[in-house]
């Protein structure tokens, strides 16, 4: 029974045992943080185009694994100047106040061959939520891709206020897609 | 004699001069509004009334062509006439038309239309800053074109009327009780 279980556990690692590095490094230029709401009933998509990584992840031991991510929120791409305007200002994210977002995992646990459940504090504007967000990785010679994706509620965040704190024009529900590409640091 | 027109072409007509009046003080109103939740109400509003307007507009030309209107009066001079038929050619191209550009542009903006909420009509283009711009633009001169279409449209049905005295606008009226069934 203890060799059974012992070669499950070996078979269990093995397939991660080709990707014993440590990823540390975000390349930003081939990274993307989409984020996607509902407005009016029409699905609406933007990004931010700057953000940055601390990490330190090793697939083949989650366990160990360190990351926080950062955004730039004035970044913000909605795709017209007059709405990327109006979230900057204090009623959606405050950026004077708050110019940054940031998501600090606590717990990466995998859940099978290269995905994981990654736990973790995402603080906006102040306030902070607790979240899991499913994620897989996939490398690619010394580069190492992280891809995701969670939803929260922007009222959680006070993201929205006076006229915007209803959801009749603007939906509560926020959908978050990231995609981490990183390089292997030592 | 009054010849009146169908009482289909007569709603379908009175109908859309009400939305038609409708969607052009709301477009015009709610351009320059600052972003807010009404802002954004208003435009969906906007766009679900106007492809309202192209369907309205759609079936009203099923019925025009397959129901010949009441002929124009004989006594009218012929250039008139041929300005009239220019003149209603021109209204039902333009009612087609602005609604289309209206999509385009919604398109070329990135925001899709979504009919009522839960209809959604494909984005026949992309985002595209430049050509969202080149579309308002053309969204924009072809409502006012429509709206002096629409003051000649009325100046003329005023002048049969007053002037001529003869019985074009009643018979886009709703027929009244003492008149016989033609």
């Amino acid at each position: 029974m203890r060799t059974l279980a012992a070669i499950l556990t070996l078979a269990c690692l093995l397939p991660m045992s080709g990707q014993a590095a440590e990823y540390k490094q975000l390349v930003a230029d081939k990274s993307s943080i989409h984020f996607g709401y509902k407005q009016m009933g029409v699905a609406m998509n933007g990004r931010f185009t700057r953000f940055s990584a601390e990490l330190a992840v090793d697939p083949a031991q989650p366990a160990k694994a360190r990351a926080r991510i950062e955004i730039d929120l004035a970044s913000i791409d909605t795709g017209s100047a007059e709405a990327d305007q109006e979230v900057a200002g204090k009623l959606w994210f405050n950026t004077r106040t708050y110019p940054r977002a940031s998501f600090v995992a606590h717990s990466i646990k995998p859940v099978g061959a290269n995905r994981y459940e990654v736990a973790g504090t995402l603080s906006i504007k102040g306030r902070s939520a607790e979240i899991v967000a499913p994620a897989s990785f996939s490398s690619q010679g010394a580069l190492g891709a992280f891809d995701g994706s969670f939803s929260f509620k922007r009222s959680d965040f006070a993201i929205g206020e006076g006229p915007w704190a209803a959801f009749d024009a603007v939906a509560n529900d926020i959908q978050v897609k990231f995609h981490l590409v990183t390089q292997a640091g030592k | 004699m009054t010849l009146h027109y169908t009482t289909t072409a007569k709603l379908l007509h009175w109908l859309m001069a009400v939305l038609l009046i409708g969607l052009l003080a709301l477009g015009f109103y709610m351009h320059d509004l600052p972003l807010s939740p009404l802002k954004l109400k208003l435009y969906a509003w906007h766009k679900w009334a106007g492809v309202t307007a192209f369907l309205l507009c759609v079936l009203r030309l099923g019925w025009r062509f397959t129901h010949r209107p009441p002929a124009l009066p004989a006594g009218m001079a012929r250039a008139l006439q041929m300005a009239a038929h220019a003149g209603h050619a021109l209204l039902y191209a333009l009612m087609l038309a602005i609604p289309l550009s209206g999509w385009l542009m919604s398109s070329a903006k990135g925001f899709q239309t979504v009919v009522f909420g839960v209809l959604p009509l494909p984005d026949l283009l992309g985002p595209n800053p430049a050509l969202a711009d080149t579309l308002q633009t053309l969204h924009f001169g072809l409502n006012l074109l429509l709206v002096a279409v629409i003051v000649a449209h009325l100046g003329a049905a005023l002048k049969h009327h007053f002037v001529d005295r003869d019985d074009i606008l009643r018979r886009m009226l709703p027929r009244l009780q003492k008149e016989p069934r033609s």
